[in-house]
């Protein structure tokens, strides 16, 4: 038996905790007892999404901590732990509360600290930093008696915490060392019209501004002081001058480290002491410090595999590209953007009335792509990324590659094909090529496939154009045809079948199969098509020419059960009921002898109901003023809620109310699968809107939209569309929102797998939905009102038709049930008899 | 040669849709597809989802064969011959029928 060897990692923020996540697979964990000692009161979270902690998501939502990871894995974690000491003889840590640890091999994932420029008065009340939940607190705390706040430093966190303080209500200033924002990342021009674009959305800029000093101030909290001259009043601050190596322990015990700190580290993130290694910011790699995410990742696989001598993976640093969205203005760089290169030439193209500026920086032989820079419109990022990773050569026109394509010429595109199998195509989660291409051999043929496989796509998102071409070219590769025709009856798209329905306004089945489909239709086209019709015109779906198109459910206006007799269950919008509405239900199932049972949209189902007994059963619950749920339909079915402010000592707004009237307005709409809605009255989030197809969610600043979550076999959390709405425009966005999904979507596809195999994602959705995009948006209101004005109770105008009411008998020709229909009793209720029970004929209950 | 015995009107059936018959205890399913002037017969209980439902199923057309699918888990069952195409182990009984004057008539 070999003795265990002791491993202390000293930081749990992201890299630390992907260390341990690495170092537990490897098969040489047992051989660890592992501690960890992190300085903040909870273990891991993601900092990258921190900004998102603004718009309703909880520490809880942040944290990268697998359900009980640490106990599973048998690590110690001590929270609010701070080691305070190294003895490299002893090998031993000390922690602040006095603790002597014992360590064979010792790793050092202490992180970053937010430099505060050490100006006089820094440390005034409502000067505040940017890194962790706790700052957040402060900063929300601090925001609600402020009106004006300003951010200190115009870099990316910079930008990032900006447009926190503006959606937190504050006047917003960004104040700026160096002429020009995104210094690092971004060249003059760029700057320039970066700046432009942020001033637009209400952000204003200041650069070249040195602060001297801070101040009361006459008319906010505070005034800071220029060396030009010129003051600023705020009444928060919040700093985020650059990040700063936390190797100050490092340093106690003589490790070496950089001349600007940082502990410096071999290929193996070995320190200059062999048992001890040193990950993520706090680390120094080639006179570099990485302060981006990926490549601290990358430096904790490394470490672990050379600990747990598991591997030989090398550390060998990182590219430092990055493509995100500022404020909503894309931004990209790539590599060398300042042409720093020997011989470096560059490309620029800038457009003042659409304000895009895009650079490129290619080699003196003008063969390779060594950077770039795109402001305004970064299409192009994963294309020329490639190049520079790659090695491509250029074409003999390089500029071609940032200038709009006039007269429908080609831009002269990256193919898949040109890519080496080690591309790195998604970079978020280090997925190659060569991987994409390994899922689409076994099966996968879908972007939602992909993702779900390997992940690619599912971080930023910048690089889902690139992972569906390679996916495409693997396919035509393998000599996979996608077949996207609905059936053999129709050689379209759902997506097709919709915009001729629409277009040509044809209103039947027979209509449109004469015209655009062949022979006699199935069970896969009549109901799709049924569907599309209800939507587009909301007819009775009973009605003689659309009777034949219903599936199983929809044909008799119940959810057939396993024995054939039908569930009921009547709309309670909101879950609100009266005792009196309650009181019918109840004596409507006692008298009809049905199983009831409360379901998870807040209603009461009723099970057991026989054919014939349906129609009885609606009479009696039209008359008490019951509409049908249509729990039978591909439709809405509920929209639950919390009591919200009314009742609830918590309660912000009123999510009882908004429930109601979002499931008054929607019942009834037909669309691709079911439909659910959650509104919660505020962020404790009762309802669990956040795994709805659509949430609402109430918040000091208006209700809060999110979209394309579900429960079920594949659970997804919803993202946020749009927040601080208030009713008139929440409404509207759900308008256009479900209409696009009604229009787009593939038959039985429910949102979320709608949003993942949505190209562009999220950020294409907002488009669509809040930008008007596609210009559609008045006519998606306009159709969503014919859908409102023409709902019907079905069960209403089934009951009051007598010629509908024939069909619900069981035989055509005998006034008698189907006598293989048994029920005994369970905890006081019906259940369907299993067959033994039928043969034996022991305990059937007595059925009318 | 079994006679046949008169079960509802041919308006009683509505186009493209199925219905239930109570004929000498047997129950049958009769089925009245647009594709046709035909109305046809099977056994209304699904062996498979072990229920009599396949009069409530929906007319299904596969490769040029009229099929019903069953509501419950919808295997195909052949109006004509009551083979299941998913399972060619399982066949279902199917009756002869005749429309005479607007009547719908089947013989067991």
């Amino acid at each position: 038996m070999t003795n265990k060897q002791n491993l202390i990692v000293i930081g749990n923020g992201m890299v630390g905790h992907k260390f341990l996540e690495s170092l537990v697979e490897s098969e040489q964990a047992p051989n660890f007892n592992i501690t960890v000692l992190c300085e903040e009161p909870r273990p891991a979270y993601d900092r990258v999404y921190l900004s998102s902690y603004f718009s309703g998501k909880t520490a809880e939502d942040l944290s990268l901590v697998s359900d009980g990871f640490f106990e599973t894995n048998h690590i110690q974690l001590k929270l609010n732990c701070s080691a305070e000491h190294i003895d490299r003889q002893g090998k031993t840590v000390t922690t602040q509360q006095g603790e002597i640890l014992s360590y064979d091999k010792l790793v050092l994932a202490t992180g970053s600290y937010p430099f505060v420029p050490p100006v006089p008065g820094h440390e005034r009340e409502n000067c505040l930093v940017y890194r962790t939940i706790e700052d957040l607190e402060a900063i929300t705390a601090g925001a609600k008696n402020s009106k004006v706040g300003v951010v200190v430093g115009g870099g990316l966190l910079g930008l990032e915490a900006a447009n926190a303080l503006k959606d937190l209500g504050l006047e917003t200033h960004v104040v700026e060392f160096a002429p020009r924002l995104m210094a690092v990342q971004v060249d003059e021009a760029g700057g320039a019209l970066l700046k432009s674009k942020i001033q637009e959305l209400g952000v204003r800029v200041h650069t070249n501004k040195n602060t001297q000093n801070i101040t009361d101030g006459d008319t906010c909290k505070h005034k800071m002081e220029f060396a030009d001259g010129e003051s600023l009043e705020t009444d928060l601050i919040l700093f985020s001058a650059g990040i700063r190596p936390q190797d100050a322990i490092a340093r106690r015990c003589d490790l070496e480290l950089g001349a600007r700190g940082g502990i410096s580290i071999n290929n193996h993130c070995q320190t200059s002491d062999d048992n001890i290694y040193a990950i993520g910011e706090c680390a120094l790699w080639g006179g570099m410090i990485y302060g981006l995410v990926a490549p601290g990742y990358n430096m904790a696989k490394v470490a672990a595999q050379h600990i747990s001598n598991s591997g030989a993976a090398s550390f060998e640093g990182a590219d430092m590209s990055t493509k995100l969205k500022l404020m909503g203005v894309d931004v990209a760089s790539i590599g060398d953007c300042h042409a720093r290169s020997e011989g470096a030439l560059s490309y620029a193209y800038t457009d003042e009335v659409n304000q895009v500026y895009k650079k490129i920086v290619v080699s003196a032989d003008k063969k390779l792509l060594l950077g770039a820079v795109m402001i305004g419109d970064a299409e192009d990022y994963g294309n020329l990324l490639q190049m520079a990773l790659n090695n491509i050569e250029l074409p003999a026109s390089p500029e071609a590659l940032i200038l709009p394509t006039l007269d429908g010429a080609a831009k002269p595109m990256l193919g898949p094909d040109a890519l080496p199998d080690s591309a790195q195509i998604c970079s978020c989660y280090d997925v190659s090529k060569g991987a994409i291409c390994c899922t689409v051999q076994d099966g996968a043929q879908t972007l939602g496939d992909i993702k779900a496989e390997t992940k690619a796509g599912t971080g930023c998102g910048g690089c889902t154009a690139l992972v569906t071409q390679v996916m495409n070219s693997e396919l035509a590769k393998l000599g996979v045809e996608v077949n996207t025709d609905i059936c053999e009856h129709f050689a379209y798209t759902r997506q097709d079948i919709y915009n001729i329905v629409r277009i040509e306004g044809i209103k039947s089945f027979s209509e449109l199969l004469s015209k655009y489909g062949k022979g006699h239709g199935c069970e896969i086209c009549k109901p799709l098509v049924g569907s599309v019709l209800a939507s587009c015109w909301n007819e009775y779906v009973l009605d003689n020419k659309h009777i034949g198109l219903q599936d199983t459910n929809d044909i008799y206006l119940g959810n057939m059960q396993k024995d054939g007799t039908y569930s009921v269950v009547p709309r309670i919008p909101g879950g609100e009921i009266t005792p009196d509405g309650l009181l019918v239900i109840g004596q409507v199932a006692k008298d009809f002898g049905l199983y009831t049972k409360i379901t998870g949209g807040q209603r009461i189902d009723l099970f057991g109901a026989q054919l014939h007994e349906l129609p009885q059963i609606w009479e009696r619950l039209v008359a008490a003023g019951f509409e049908t749920g249509h729990a039978y339909g591909k439709s809405l079915r509920t929209v639950k809620s919390c009591v919200g402010s009314t009742w609830c000592r918590f309660g912000v707004d009123d999510s009882m109310g908004m429930s109601i009237e979002l499931e008054n307005r929607y019942k009834g709409l037909r669309s691709p699968h079911k439909i659910k809605f959650a509104v919660s009255g505020c962020t404790r989030e009762c309802a669990e809107a956040q795994s709805k197809d659509v949430g609402v969610i109430a918040t000091e600043n208006g209700w809060n939209l999110y979209v394309c979550g579900n429960g079920g076999m594949k659970p997804r959390h919803t993202d946020l569309l749009a927040q601080g709405l208030d009713k008139e425009t929440l409404i509207k966005y759900i308008d256009r929102f479900l209409l696009f999904y009604v229009k787009t979507a593939d038959r039985l596809q429910r949102t979320s797998v709608w949003m993942d195999n949505l190209e562009g994602g999220l950020d294409y959705l907002k488009q669509v939905v809040i930008e008007d995009s596609l210009g559609m948006a008045e006519e998606f209101e306009r159709q969503m009102e014919a859908v409102v004005e023409s709902y019907q109770c079905e069960w209403k105008t089934t009951i009051e038709s007598p010629d509908k009411l024939k069909r619900f008998s069981h035989f055509i020709n005998a006034d008698k049930p189907d006598e293989n229909v048994q029920f005994v009793k369970e905890r006081g209720q019906i259940r369907p008899a299993s067959e033994s029970e039928r043969m034996k004929k022991d305990n059937l209950i007595a059925i009318s | 040669m079994s006679h046949f015995i008169d079960v509802c009107a041919l308006d009683d059936i509505h186009l493209d849709t199925g219905v239930c018959a109570l004929v000498n205890d047997q129950q049958v399913a009769i089925f009245r597809p647009a594709a046709t002037e035909q109305v046809f017969a099977i056994n209304n209980y699904d062996p498979i989802g072990k229920a009599n439902v396949l009069s409530r199923g929906l007319i299904s057309e596969v490769k040029g064969n009229l099929t019903v699918a069953s509501p419950l888990y919808k295997q195909h069952f052949s109006l004509d011959t009551g083979s299941c195409l998913e399972d060619e182990s399982i066949r279902i009984t199917t009756y002869a029928t005749k429309i005479e004057n607007n009547r719908v008539l089947v013989a067991l």
